[in-house]
């Protein structure tokens, strides 16, 4: 089995690069609404070198988190983004798979 | 995340064991949530653990926040259950279909038949294999809510216990392969052993949904499309 494409292992996947001494970010989905396309829960994982394994949505927003993974992974921070919402972080990516979602980015120490 | 806790939650998923990652959105802080003990960077008052519990049990990933005070805090609940499982009665064709579609599609699988020949490495790389009786390889299996059977061996010396062990399970979803004559016959021959006509109807048969599949490969996709519609597909016709 391909194991890159397996359900469940992102976490795992993290592990492995993180192991390997490079630095990995996890992006979680934390919240929905309406239509989105992954369900709360589902991660993804970015390396330094922009390697992603999972996703968070069906492939609106995986680029524009893996940008903001990049700024976690250098500075430690977790950050709170929001997606097809206005908010006061003035995030404004739409879904173009409809509704909006809430993704957690957090550096693996 | 810390390393800590990422490494004790590779090791529960590993061990099949449920846990949820608990992280403090407003702070960053984690904590790692099993039955029976907490790891991590901050301590959960004894009803905001009693709710991450029940998340666990419920299989509900998502975010807490303080009734009391909208400004308060702010939790997420991830919980990483164990696989759903799918065990298949019967080593032919369609479960060498069946076997890698559910794999792919997050299942723990597990090929139950008695006969050697058909039950191999060969023929299932890399899937877990089980010789025993049907029956008594389901039961020792302990199939439980989260846990999908389907019999395709087209035998009823295998198939009837199979289903038999099946029913007095609280499986999620039950399917057996046939025509709509072979399943009559089975029903008939279920309900001469015992079974009631309420737990017979469990039974999903002629398995699978109906999309006109053909090739071992197609039946095997209307089947797991089937099992997929009885987990998620609330308010659809499986």
């Amino acid at each position: 089995m391909n194991d890159t494409l397996m359900a469940d292992n992102i976490i795992e996947q993290a592990a492995v690069w993180r192991s390997a001494g490079r630095k990995v970010a996890l992006a979680t989905v934390i919240a929905t609404w309406g239509s989105s396309p992954r369900p709360v829960g589902s991660q993804m994982a970015v390396d330094e070198a922009g390697a992603m394994a999972g996703s968070v949505s069906g492939g609106c927003i995986e680029s524009a988190v893996a940008h903001e993974a990049a700024k976690t992974m250098e500075d430690g921070e977790p950050r709170l983004l929001s997606f097809g919402i206005t908010n006061e972080m003035a995030w404004e990516v739409g879904l173009a798979c409809g509704g909006q979602v809430q993704v957690y980015v957090e550096a693996v120490e | 995340m810390k390393r800590d806790i990422l490494d004790r939650l590779v090791a529960a998923k590993a061990a099949a064991t449920p846990v949820a990652i608990v992280t403090d959105l407003n702070s960053g802080l984690q904590s790692l949530v099993l039955d029976d003990a907490v790891h991590g960077a901050f301590g959960l008052e004894p009803e905001i653990l009693e709710e991450v519990r029940r998340r666990i049990r419920q299989d509900r990933s998502g975010v807490l926040t303080d009734p009391q005070d909208e400004d308060g805090f702010r939790l997420f609940v991830h919980v990483h259950n164990p696989a759903m499982r799918l065990l298949i009665v019967g080593a032919v064709h369609i479960a060498q279909a069946l076997a890698p579609l559910a794999v792919l599609s997050g299942y723990d699988v597990t090929v139950i038949d008695p006969r050697g020949a058909f039950a191999t490495e060969a023929r299932f790389p890399g899937i877990k294999l089980n010789h025993d009786w049907p029956d008594e390889g389901l039961t020792a299996l302990a199939p439980d809510v989260r846990t999908a059977i389907v019999t395709l061996s087209h035998d009823p010396k295998l198939d009837d216990p199979a289903l038999i062990a099946a029913l007095r399970s609280p499986a999620f979803y039950v399917g057996a392969l046939g025509s709509k004559r072979t399943h009559a016959l089975r029903l008939d021959r279920l309900r001469d052993e015992g079974l009631s006509e309420a737990q017979v109807k469990r039974i999903r048969g002629p398995v699978g949904l109906s999309i006109g599949a053909v090739t071992p490969a197609e039946i095997a996709l209307s089947i797991l499309g089937q099992i997929t519609c009885v987990r998620r597909g609330e308010n659809h016709p499986c």
